[in-house]
């Protein structure tokens, strides 16, 4: 029975883990905005067309 | 969070839109003959269909498709300066975060962001301009963080831009002074992690005990077990429970028994019989209620600070006032300087929309100065030269020369921040009701503590006897009651603000509660400065005269006779031989008849009989005087149902105007209501300072810089605004303009609060009896306190979060 040393011994590692990356989210700023980031994650990237101004063009020629 | 922007009425255009035509940028709705067509698109003016040219040219108008019209009309934008002060070294520096030459970083303040669409287009500055590498938005706070190369794009064309799009930065004194962004402080968040992760696992260790395991097989951990404990739990001790130690230190210090005291003594209680009893191998010890204890705790203090990060409760005039002024040197050269360097005897060019920055004397060009934010007035006041200016108005119309007399510091309005309410910190000023009982609690426990102590000492000797004191010091420790006041103000503050009324913190509500005394400000206050009537007194006007009179004012840009001029019906004729006397009024001669408007000196030499009371036009045709009209303030709805529902108070009107609105108010605000005119911003203070003498409590409120230092010194000051994330001066609570009928229930639910913390009183007394009752019979085993004290915690917590909701649910909030 002496693995449950060893386990103690993972358990509290594990836990320590945890807290120590809920202390470095919150030293990173993780939590100095709270709202922008859930705005943020759902805007759309939208890249640049480079031909946009001859697309209306082609749409009406199809026409 | 959407609704502001609803409220503003950026989106108010969607129910009518099928009949009335509403620009596609910024969602007004327009007059058919000023439309704009672009692009299939309708626009209200040039500023917004410049923007959507823009936008539409860099392939951003993804902008129009996540809000509707999200966009910013730039004709609105408040802080009209010019840039010239942006290409000064020494001023841009201190605006910038960070340089190295190349690359810079600036933080604005943008208080035009609403809503995602804000965002999104801010977020994407970069494809505006190449020099921008990229623009982080914070939504809440309102900022956007610019990270940019100064050679592609120097921080004036950078402020253009921004400005361009309807996002002008605003860049005030307060933000070159000192280098802002205060950081939050994020203290509690790690101790309550700390605090979170040491119950968490010392209850798993303890898990044994609680299932009340036995053999050789557990005893063998045990001794580990507990040994584990101590080691999680120090770091809890040292640093989580802290700011109980030092607040209860700091209180006896004072002389005064706080709560903070009796929680001391449970947890040095709690800690001392846990390590007696490891150490001796007696038990197992407390250290899971301990912990748990530090960590409801904490949780109850992290949730009472409910921080509005989109408001300021701190402002200063430095956040009102500009950060340069263009000053004309002995060369005649218009130079910027930034204006707390500004001394007396300079002269200063003050241009169209911009702010007097000092008291001074106006030396050149005509100056139409509107004091609404000073003091709530909605008439821009008309200036002849020689006359003192004083600091804070905005110039309208056409640039003015002046000459400083006092530094910004002395002027008038500014001195007013020198009074020593500015200075001293009244941050503890307001004892909470707990604090107050707290020396009651304490003795009665350490009472009952000694005597069930020394009572089992008699009966079976020392060992018990300490047993039975620190149990009843451990159960009796204050955990409800410590926890009632925070959840309870917290749910409180946050119904509140839901409602549009925002609590600078938890202890306003207690204030709020307690206060007896109302002092309102007038104009701006009382009165909504954005609506003013006109009506006509005198001879009833024909249809041609109304015609004349139109005619006449449609040539003036004095903004009375805009008002005027856009109150009437009707056509325009042809109107020759006009001109504007400055300060006096206007003529102009219509179908033959010469039509005189002004003041009751310039339209008739009789100012006997015409004394003007009111803001007045007088209008005469043909030499004959046939009346006036009368611009009226609105006064704001509700005031009489504020005042029917708050039956207890007493109250005040103070107004920096003359009293020629008496009668009315007094009408308004019954009789008992006390009047007071021509009142300084430091009478205002003096006034609210007499009533606190007289153990009033005061809450006052206002709107205008002038109100400053009353709303400092009162017990609760309340400011009112129109756009919450405009300026505001320093205050307690921000209300929104469009809720102030409900003040009377905004007081009484503060009161509400009070009770419901008092009725968490009671319950956490029934706890204590039964808990105590067991504890002084000798019998308080870990595993009850391990679940009585959370027990009674949850139970308060639950308890405040159901009630305080449902009660406002029921009074309608």
């Amino acid at each position: 029975m002496s693995v449950l040393f060893i386990l103690i011994g993972i358990s509290i590692l594990v836990a320590s883990v945890f807290l120590g990356a809920f202390i470095w989210a919150v030293r990173s700023g993780q939590y100095d905005d709270e709202y922008t980031p859930a705005v943020r994650i759902l805007l759309d990237d939208v890249t640049p067309k480079k031909n946009h101004k001859k697309e209306p063009e082609s749409i009406s020629k199809t026409r | 969070m959407f609704y502001f922007y609803s409220m503003n009425g950026f989106s108010g255009g969607n129910i009518l839109k099928k009949t009335v035509q509403t620009c596609y940028h910024c969602g007004e709705q327009c007059d058919e003959k000023d439309l704009l067509f672009y692009d299939s698109q309708v626009f209200c003016c040039n500023g917004c269909q410049t923007v959507y040219q823009i936008l539409s040219e860099n392939e951003l108008t993804n902008y129009y498709q996540l809000e509707e019209n999200p966009g910013l009309s730039p004709r609105h934008s408040r802080y009209n300066h010019k840039y010239e002060f942006l290409d000064d070294d020494a001023l841009r520096d201190s605006l910038l975060e960070f340089s190295d030459g190349g690359i810079s970083k600036v933080v604005f303040l943008v208080p035009q962001i609403h809503c995602t669409s804000c965002i999104w287009l801010l977020e994407n500055l970069h494809r505006l301009d190449e020099g921008v590498r990229s623009c982080r938005v914070d939504f809440l706070k309102r900022t956007a963080t610019i990270v940019f190369e100064q050679d592609k794009i120097s921080l004036k064309k950078l402020v253009l831009l921004l400005a361009g799009l309807g996002y002008e930065p605003a860049i005030t004194m307060a933000e070159g002074d000192h280098q802002k962004t205060t950081k939050r402080n994020f203290r509690i968040y790690y101790q309550l992690g700390i605090a979170g992760f040491a119950f968490g696992n010392i209850m798993l260790f303890s898990l044994p005990e609680y299932f009340g395991l036995e053999g050789e097989f557990i005893s063998h951990f045990a001794e580990l077990f507990a040994y584990l404990n101590i080691v999680i739990s120090l770091p809890v001790l040292l640093y989580s429970d802290q700011d109980y130690f030092k607040s209860a230190y700091l209180g006896l210090k004072q002389k005064t028994v706080n709560l903070d005291v009796p929680i001391c003594l449970g947890i040095i209680a709690l800690y001392g019989v846990s390590l007696y009893e490891i150490f001796s191998q007696t038990g197992p010890g407390y250290l899971d209620t301990f912990a748990g204890l530090i960590f409801f705790l904490l949780t109850g203090k992290a949730f009472q600070q409910k921080t509005y990060e989109k408001l300021s409760f701190e402002r200063d005039y430095k956040s009102y006032f500009p950060i340069s002024v263009t000053v004309i040197d002995k060369h005649k050269k218009e130079v910027s300087k930034p204006v707390k360097n500004l001394t007396q005897g300079e002269r200063i060019l003050v241009r169209n929309q911009e702010l007097i920055p000092a008291d001074s004397i106006l030396l050149q060009g005509r100056a139409l100065v509107d004091y609404s934010f000073v003091t709530g007035e909605a008439a821009p006041l008309e200036k002849v030269n020689g006359e003192i200016i004083y600091a804070g108005g905005r110039q309208m119309g056409e640039s003015i020369e002046l000459e400083v007399v006092k530094e910004v510091s002395q002027s008038y309005l500014t001195s007013l921040w020198n009074n020593e309410v500015f200075s001293k910190h009244q941050e503890n000023a307001i004892t909470l009701m707990v604090n107050k009982n707290s020396k009651y609690f304490t003795a009665i426990i350490v009472t009952i503590a000694t005597l069930a102590g020394l009572y089992w000492l008699s009966v079976s000797g020392l060992g018990t006897g300490v047993k039975v004191f620190s149990s009843v010091l451990i159960v009796a420790c204050p955990c409800a009651l410590a926890l009632s006041t925070p959840f309870t103000l917290g749910h409180t503050i946050r119904v509140l603000g839901r409602n549009h009324f925002y609590l600078k913190n938890a202890t306003v509500i207690e204030a709020l509660a307690n206060a007896d005394t109302i002092v309102f400000d007038k104009t701006g206050t009382l009165t909504d400065t954005s609506s003013t009537s006109t009506y006509f007194k005198g001879k009833d006007l024909s249809v041609e005269e109304n015609l004349y009179i139109k005619s006449v004012l449609r040539n003036s840009t004095h903004p009375l006779s805009r008002r005027l001029f856009e109150s009437m019906e009707g056509d325009v004729l042809e109107v020759s031989g006009f001109y504007e006397y400055t300060g006096k009024g206007v003529e102009g001669k219509v179908a033959g008849k010469t039509v005189k408007l002004g003041s009751a000196a310039f339209v008739t030499d009789d100012t006997n009989t015409y004394r003007e009371q009111q803001t007045s036009v007088y209008v005469s045709i043909d030499g004959n005087l046939l009346g006036y009209y009368i611009f009226e303030n609105h006064f704001r709805d509700g005031i009489a149902a504020i005042m029917s529902g708050l039956k207890k108070f007493r109250f005040y009107v103070l107004s920096g105007d003359n009293p020629k609105e008496k009668d009315r108010i007094q009408s308004l605000m019954g009789s008992s209501t006390s009047l007071f005119f021509n009142q300084s911003p430091a009478d205002k203070l003096h006034f609210v300072d007499k009533l606190q003498g007289e153990q009033k409590s005061v809450i006052m409120v206002g709107d205008g810089l002038n109100d400053a230092g009353a709303l400092k010194k009162s017990n609760v000051g309340i400011a009112i605004t129109d756009n919450v994330s405009n300026f505001s001066p320093a205050c307690d609570v921000i209300m929104d303009a469009s809720v102030f009928h409900k003040l009377d229930q905004f007081i009484g639910f503060a009161g509400t609060g009070v009770k419901v913390i008092k009725s968490c009183f009671l319950i956490s007394f029934l706890y204590n009896v039964v808990g105590l009752t067991v504890t002084v019979s000798g019998h308080l085993s870990p595993l009850f306190a391990a679940i009585v004290m959370p027990l009674s915690s949850i139970t308060i917590v639950l308890y405040t979060t159901l009630v305080v909701n449902w009660l406002a649910k029921r009074q309608g909030l």
